[in-house]
C-alpha cells in the first residue's frame, strides 16, 4: 500500500507544488475568523441535494464550476486532498458476478463516465466468426451464428490481443467445435453450450483453396504456432463457456449440426455480445426526511401509503405513537407519500448528489470487482493518450 | 488536435477523434474545477462522427497546458479511486468470508 501511496504524491506533484508555495498563506487565510468556510445551510442544500416534489425534482445539476460560490467567498475547486479525504468506497455485496457497493463523495460526471466504460469499453472474448460445415436444424445459419455470438465466455480476455486481418493465432483466437446430431427414430435433442468444445490447437476445417502437396500438413483456417492448453494461464483452467445450460438449438431425428466457431477480442461499443456486463448502473442515495413530527392517525397513514415500507412507527410516551424513516435506502421516490399539498410540507424526499449505490452485473469472464478496476484504468489510458497528444 | 490562435494561447479549441461524452463530460468537470478556467466547454459535431470538440478559455495560462493539467488530476483521482475500490473489497473480503463460500 505505501508504495503506491507514494505512487500517488509523485502523480500530483504539480498540485503539490502549488499547494506548497502557498501553504502558508492558505493555510493562514483559511484559518482566519472571518472567512465563511461553509455555504449557508439552504444553498448547501441545493449544492448536495435533488429535492424530489410532487410535480418534478429541483435542483438536480450539480455545480461544477470553481467559482460559482465566488461572490460568497467560497472556493468551489477540487483539491485532490479534499477529494482524497472525502471519497468512499462501501462494498455492500460482493458476488460471485454480481456486485454492489456505494461510491462516495464523487461527480456523478466521474461516476457516468466509469459506467460508459465498463458497458461499451471493457474488451472480452466473444464468438465472432462461425465456419458451417453441415447445419440441417430448422435454426438457420445466421440466427445460430448469432446465438453463438451471445454466449459468454469464461476467458480473461486480458490474455489476449486484437485480431488484425492476417491469419488468426493461439494469441487472438479461440476456436470451439461443435458437432451434435440427433439420431433417426430418437426423440428431439436439445443442444446446448456444453457441447461447444475447446480446440486449443485452432482449426481443424482444411482451407478450401490450399493447394499444398499432400504430404504436408493440411492448411486450416487458423495457424496455431503452439497448443493454448500448454500456455500456464490454460493448462488448469480450460477455456470454455460461462454457462453450459445455453440453448443453441434443438434438433428432431436425422438432424445435424457441424461447425467451427472462432472467438475474437472486442468492445461492446462496436456489438454488445463483447459487453462484459449484464448490467452496470447506479442510482443516488435516497434521502427521506419528516420535516415535522408526524404521530398517531397520520403516522399510521404514512406508513400505508408507503408501497415499499420505508416508514416504521415507533411507541414514545402516554401511548403516543410517532412515524420514523426505518428504511431510507429502499425508497424509489415514487412521491406516494408526498402526495396531497399537506404531506408535501411534512416529508421531503431528497437524493444526495454525490453518493452512488452502483450495480455491475458480470456475464462471467472476469468478476465485478476487476471489471470496475478494468474501467477505471480505461480511462486513465484515456487521460494518458490525450496528454500524449498534446505534448 | 489544437485550433487556436497564435498570439493568443489562453483560448483553444481542441479536437479529438475516437472519444464521446465518457472522456469528454469528465474533463470537462476536471476542467471546470480549476481556478484558472473561464470557460470549458464540449459539443460533438455530428453523431457518426467519433469525434469531440472542448472549448477551452482560461484567465491567461496557455489553454493546452491548462487542460493538460486537467488530465493529470482526473489521472489521479483514478488512481486513487482504484486503490480506495481495492481496498474495500479486501476489507469487504475479510469481513465477511462466509458469504464468499457460499457462492459455490
Amino acid at each position: 500500500m505505501s508504495g503506491e501511496d507514494k505512487n500517488l504524491h509523485s502523480m500530483s506533484e504539480s498540485d503539490s507544488e502549488q499547494e506548497d508555495v502557498g501553504k502558508e498563506g492558505i493555510e493562514w487565510i483559511m484559518n482566519l475568523p472571518d472567512v465563511p468556510m461553509k455555504l449557508p445551510p439552504h444553498v448547501e442544500l441545493q449544492r448536495t441535494r435533488v429535492e424530489c416534489k410532487a410535480d418534478a425534482p429541483i435542483h438536480t445539476d450539480t455545480i461544477q464550476y470553481s467559482g460559482a460560490y465566488a461572490s460568497l467567498g467560497i472556493d468551489n475547486s477540487l483539491r485532490l486532498d479534499s477529494f482524497r479525504k472525502n471519497f468512499k468506497i462501501e462494498v455492500i455485496d460482493l458476488k460471485e458476478d454480481d456486485m454492489e457497493f456505494d461510491m462516495i463523495g464523487i461527480d456523478p460526471s466521474l461516476a457516468n463516465a466509469f459506467r460508459r466504460i465498463l458497458i461499451a469499453e471493457v474488451p472480452t472474448m466473444a464468438i465472432e466468426k462461425v465456419l458451417v460445415a453441415n447445419n440441417t436444424s430448422i435454426v438457420q445459419d445466421e440466427v445460430l451464428a448469432h446465438r453463438l455470438g451471445l454466449i459468454p465466455i469464461r476467458v480473461d480476455p486480458r490474455l489476449f490481443e486484437y485480431s488484425d486481418k492476417d491469419t488468426p493465432n493461439e494469441k487472438n483466437t479461440i476456436v470451439f467445435r461443435l458437432h451434435v446430431r440427433c439420431e433417426r427414430g430418437k426423440p428431439r435433442l436439445t443442444a446446448t453450450s456444453e457441447a461447444l468444445t475447446w480446440l486449443p490447437n485452432g482449426s481443424e476445417f482444411p482451407l478450401v483453396s490450399d493447394k499444398s502437396v499432400s504430404n504436408s500438413k493440411p492448411k486450416t483456417y487458423t495457424s496455431f504456432s503452439c497448443s493454448q492448453d500448454t500456455l500456464p494461464e490454460f493448462a488448469n483452467n480450460p477455456i470454455g463457456p460461462k454457462d453450459g445450460d445455453i440453448i443453441l438449438a434443438r434438433l428432431s431425428s436425422g438432424q445435424e449440426i457441424e461447425l467451427e466457431a472462432h472467438a475474437v477480442k472486442g468492445m461492446g461499443k462496436t456489438h454488445a455480445k463483447w459487453s462484459p456486463v449484464a448490467t452496470a448502473w447506479y442510482r443516488m442515495l435516497p434521502e427521506v426526511v419528516l420535516l415535522e413530527e408526524i404521530e398517531d392517525e397520520l403516522a399510521e397513514e404514512l406508513k400505508n401509503k408507503c408501497p415499499v415500507n420505508v416508514f416504521d412507527i415507533e411507541d414514545i410516551a402516554n401511548g403516543k405513537k410517532r412515524a420514523t424513516v426505518a428504511r431510507p435506502r429502499a425508497c424509489t421516490l415514487c412521491r406516494e407519500c408526498i402526495r396531497g399539498e399537506a404531506w408535501e410540507k411534512r416529508v421531503s424526499l431528497r437524493r444526495v448528489k454525490d453518493h452512488f449505490i452502483f450495480k455491475i452485473e458480470s456475464t462471467g469472464a472476469l468478476p465485478p470487482e476487476v471489471l470496475f478496476t478494468e474501467a477505471v484504468k480505461i480511462l486513465e489510458d484515456k487521460c494518458e493518450r490525450l496528454i500524449a497528444e498534446l505534448s | 488536435m489544437e485550433h487556436g490562435s497564435f498570439t493568443d494561447e489562453s483560448k483553444s479549441t481542441f479536437s479529438m477523434a475516437d472519444e464521446d461524452h465518457t472522456l469528454a463530460n469528465s474533463i470537462r468537470y476536471t476542467l471546470n474545477q480549476d481556478p484558472r478556467v473561464t470557460f470549458c466547454g464540449y459539443s460533438i459535431p455530428h453523431p457518426s462522427d467519433n469525434r469531440v470538440n472542448i472549448r477551452v478559455q482560461t484567465t491567461g495560462d496557455p489553454a493546452r497546458e491548462v487542460l493538460k493539467d486537467a488530465c493529470q488530476n482526473l489521472m489521479a483521482v483514478c488512481q486513487h479511486v482504484r486503490n480506495t475500490l481495492d481496498k474495500a473489497v479486501l476489507d469487504h473480503k475479510l469481513t465477511k468470508p462466509v458469504g464468499d463460500i457460499n457462492i459455490k
